[in-house]
C-alpha cells in the first residue's frame, strides 16, 4: 500500500444514494428486493406480492435498507439498513417477529447455520449478536437487544458471513482485511479467539461468499474487491489460494491498460450449484462474469462472461436459486437526485447456469412470476431504461464516498487545522 | 516561525536528537485516516529496512527470526531503548501514530546505533495506527510481550471506545501474541488503571501474572522508570497503576 495524494472530489454527492438488493429463498418459494426503505417480497408459490405485517406499521424502515437475507433453511429472512434497525421476519407468514434497535447505522446481516443467531455489523466496525430461540418464527420475540460479538475498529464491514459448518464467522471490512473468528458455543459472551486473518486484497473488501465441495466441506472463502480481484482462501490457516483479477480478464479495462480509479470494484458475489461456479458483478460491467473454482487444485479461473444485451444493465446485488439453476439479478438504486423517480429497480434472471449448460438471461415473459413479480419487485412492469445508467453512476459514487478512504490533499493542511483549539491559542 | 539560520535537529555534543524539535502534542486521533505505508501482510514487513545489519538484504530474512516485542504507542523511544540492552537477542518495535515523534525514534535510534557499534541493532520504530494495523504486522502467536504504557485515557465516556485497551482490541491482542506470552500496562490515570485491569481481567483469554511473578520479572521495573512519562510521574509524586497479564488458551477451546 502506498501513501498517495488525490486531489479530493468537490462534488461528492451530498444524498447518499443506497443500492438495490435481491435475496432468493432457497428453496425459490419467494424472493425478495430492498429498495431504498421499501421491502418487496413476491411469494412464488402464490403467484402474488406478500403482504408484510409488522406491528410498527408500514413503512417498515424509516430508511435506507443495507441488507437482506434469508436464514440457511429458508425459515428467517432479515433486513436491516440506515434506520438502526434489524427486521427478523418469518417466511411463513411475512410477520416481523423481532425487531433490534442498532447504535449506528447497519451494513450486513448473518444468520447461523442452525438459525439461532443473527449477527448484524453497524457502521463504526461492531458486529452485533441476537439470539432467537425456537427460530421457527412462528413465536413472536418482541424487541431485543443485542450484544457485542466482535469489533473491527473503525471500520466499515460491509460483508459478514458464516462458514458452512458453522465453525466460523467471517467479517470483511474498508480496511482491506478479513477477519476469521471462532463462532463460540455462547456467543452472547462474545467471539474473542481469532482462527486468522485474511490479507492479500489492497482495496475494501465488499463481499464474501463460500465454495463447498463433498472434497471440502468447511468451504473455501471467496472474496470480492475493490481492487477488481476476486480471492480464493483457506480460512483456517489465512492463506491465499488464488487470485483472479476479474476486470481484466472480463475485458473491462481500456486497451492501454489503464482502468479510471476504482471504477471496476467488485460488488456481489454469490456461489452457484455446490459451488463450482460463482458469479460475480462489477461496477461498470453490464453483465456478471462466471468464475470457476477448482476445489482439489484451489484455483479460480473465468469460466464465461455473461452480458446483459438490450439494456444497460449493471447488476448491483445477486442471489441464486440452488433447485432451479437460475441466478436473480437485480440493478437499481434509492433516490436519484435528478431523476422523477424516487427509486429505481429492475430484475433479471440467467438460467443455464451450469458447467455443462451454456447461460441464458431469461426473457421477461418466461420468468418465474412473470409480470405479477416484475410490477411487485420493480414497482412497475416496465421501466424507464435511460434512468439506469445513471443510477449505475450513482451507486458507484455512493460505494467510493463510503468505502474508500477520502484522500486530503497536503497543501491546505494547515489550513484545514484552522480551527483545531491549540493552533487558536498561538499568537 | 521565522528561520534565520539553520537549526542542528540533532546535538552536536551527544550526537542524539534534540526534542524540542519533534515537538508534539500529547494527543492523537486514532480515528483519522492518515495516510502511511502498511504493510499487506506480515510477510511484507520489511526486516531489512528496520534491521539492517541484522537482515543486510532482503533476501536473507528467512523467517526464522521475528519481531518478539512489540511498544504499542511508543512515544519518544524510553522504553524501547532499554529493553534493547537488555534482551540484546530480541528483536523489537515500537510503534506511533504522530509522525514528529516517530522520526525523533528513528533518529535516537539511529544515532545510538552510531555511537555504540554492535548495539541497539535489534530495535526499530514504524509509524502507524496499531488499533487497526496490528494484524499487518504480526502473524498468529508472534509477540511474547507487548507494552502499553501510559496510553491516552481518553476521559470522556463517548470516547472510551477509542481506548487502545478495550476488550475488542484485547481480541487481536490475544492473536499476536503467543500462549504464556505478557501484556504490559501501566498509567498514572486511575480510571484508566482500573478499566484496564478490568478489561483484561475479563477477557477469556490474559490471566493476571501473580505477585511472585511480577517480582520476578525484570520488565516490570522498567514499566515506571524507562520512559519520560514515567519519570514525569515521579517527578511529580504520582502514583502509577499497572496490569500485567499472561495470554493464555482457555480451558473449551482447541488451540
Amino acid at each position: 500500500m502506498e501513501e498517495a495524494e488525490v486531489e479530493v472530489e468537490s462534488n461528492r454527492d451530498n444524498v447518499e444514494v443506497a443500492p438495490a438488493l435481491i435475496a432468493v429463498h432457497p428453496d425459490q418459494t419467494s424472493v425478495a428486493v430492498a429498495v431504498g426503505p421499501d421491502l418487496r417480497v413476491f411469494d412464488l408459490l402464490s403467484g402474488s406480492a406478500a403482504s408484510l405485517v409488522d406491528e410498527c406499521g408500514a413503512p417498515f424502515h424509516k430508511d435506507s435498507i443495507r441488507a437482506i437475507r434469508y436464514g440457511p433453511r429458508g425459515k428467517l429472512f432479515v433486513s436491516a439498513g440506515d434506520d438502526k434497525t434489524v427486521k427478523i421476519w418469518s417466511t411463513e407468514s411475512w410477520r416481523c417477529v423481532c425487531t433490534v434497535s442498532s447504535e449506528k447505522r447497519v451494513s450486513a446481516v448473518a444468520i447461523s447455520e442452525d438459525g439461532c443467531h443473527v449477527c448484524f455489523a453497524d457502521k463504526f466496525g461492531v458486529v452485533w449478536v441476537v439470539d432467537v430461540p425456537g427460530s421457527d418464527g412462528h413465536v413472536a420475540l418482541g424487541d431485543r437487544k443485542p450484544t457485542p460479538l466482535l469489533s473491527h475498529y473503525c471500520s466499515i464491514i460491509p460483508s459478514l458471513e458464516f462458514s458452512p459448518d458453522g465453525r466460523f464467522i467471517v467479517s470483511a471490512d474498508r480496511d482491506f482485511k478479513i477477519r476469521v473468528t471462532n463462532f463460540p458455543k455462547k456467543p452472547l459472551n462474545g467471539a474473542h479467539e481469532i482462527q486468522s486473518f485474511c490479507l492479500a486484497h489492497t482495496e475494501f473488501v465488499s463481499c464474501l461468499a463460500f465454495v463447498c465441495s463433498p472434497e471440502c466441506p468447511q468451504g473455501l472463502l471467496v472474496s470480492g474487491s475493490g481492487d477488481s480481484t476476486v480471492r480464493l482462501w483457506d480460512i483456517s490457516s489465512g492463506v491465499l489460494l488464488d487470485t483472479c483479477v476479474v476486470a481484466a480478464k472480463a475485458g473491462l479495462l481500456e486497451s492501454n491498460g489503464e482502468a479510471e480509479e476504482h471504477s471496476h470494484a467488485v460488488t456481489d458475489l454469490c456461489t452457484t450449484l455446490n459451488g463450482s461456479l460463482i458469479a460475480v458483478a462489477i461496477q461498470s460491467l453490464q453483465g456478471i462474469v462466471l468464475l470457476s473454482c477448482d476445489v482439489s487444485a484451489q484455483t479460480l479461473s473465468v469460466s464465461k462472461v455473461v452480458s446483459i444485451l438490450g439494456e444497460a444493465f449493471v447488476p448491483t446485488s445477486l442471489g441464486f436459486c440452488p433447485h432451479e439453476g437460475k441466478l436473480w439479478m437485480v440493478t437499481g438504486v434509492s433516490s436519484l437526485p435528478s431523476c422523477n423517480y424516487p427509486s429505481l429497480a429492475r430484475v433479471r434472471v440467467i438460467s443455464g447456469i451450469d458447467v455443462e449448460q451454456e447461460p441464458v438471461v431469461v426473457g421477461d415473459d418466461k420468468i418465474p412470476g412473470r409480470e405479477k413479480l416484475l410490477e411487485t419487485l420493480q414497482g412497475s412492469a416496465s421501466v424507464d431504461e435511460s434512468a439506469f445508467l445513471a443510477a449505475a453512476e450513482a451507486v458507484k459514487t455512493a460505494m467510493c464516498n463510503l468505502l474508500i478512504k477520502k484522500q486530503y490533499p497536503s497543501d491546505n493542511r494547515e489550513s484545514r487545522k484552522k480551527t483545531r483549539n491549540d493552533r487558536k491559542l498561538k499568537n | 516561525m521565522p528561520e534565520t539560520e539553520v537549526k542542528a535537529t540533532i546535538s552536536k555534543s551527544t550526537g542524539l536528537p534534540r526534542k524540542r524539535f519533534y515537538r508534539a502534542r500529547a494527543h492523537s486521533n486514532p480515528l483519522s485516516d492518515s495516510h502511511f505505508p502498511v504493510p499487506i501482510s506480515p510477510s511484507q514487513f520489511d526486516y531489512s529496512l528496520h534491521y539492517p545489519q541484522i537482515f543486510p538484504s532482503s533476501d536473507q530474512v528467512d523467517g526464522s527470526r521475528k519481531v518478539q516485542f512489540a511498544d504499542i504507542g511508543c512515544g519518544f523511544g524510553g522504553l524501547l531503548i532499554s529493553l534493547s540492552t537488555l534482551f540484546p537477542e530480541t528483536l523489537m518495535i515500537g510503534m506511533e501514530l504522530r509522525d514528529k515523534v516517530t522520526e525523533y525514534v528513528k533518529e535516537r535510534i539511529l544515532s545510538l546505533r552510531v555511537t555504540n557499534p554492535g548495539q541497539y541493532q535489534n530495535v526499530s520504530v514504524v509509524r502507524t495506527n496499531s488499533m487497526k494495523y496490528i494484524p499487518n504486522y504480526f502473524e498468529k502467536t508472534q509477540l511474547t510481550k507487548m507494552f502499553f504504557l501510559f496510553p491516552d485515557p481518553h476521559f470522556k465516556e463517548k470516547n472510551h471506545r477509542r481506548r487502545v485497551i478495550s476488550p475488542f482490541l484485547l481480541d487481536e491482542y490475544a492473536y499476536v501474541l503467543k500462549p504464556g506470552g505478557v501484556i504490559y500496562t501501566i498509567t498514572d490515570v486511575e480510571e484508566l488503571g482500573d478499566w484496564m485491569k478490568s478489561c483484561l481481567e475479563n477477557h477469556p483469554m490474559f490471566e493476571a501474572l501473580t505477585e511472585k511473578e511480577l517480582e520476578a520479572d525484570p520488565v516490570v521495573k522498567l514499566l515506571s522508570s524507562a520512559t519520560e512519562e514515567g519519570q514525569k510521574v515521579a517527578r511529580n509524586g504520582g502514583q502509577t497503576f499497572q496490569a500485567v497479564c499472561r495470554r493464555i488458551v482457555p480451558s473449551d477451546q482447541t488451540s
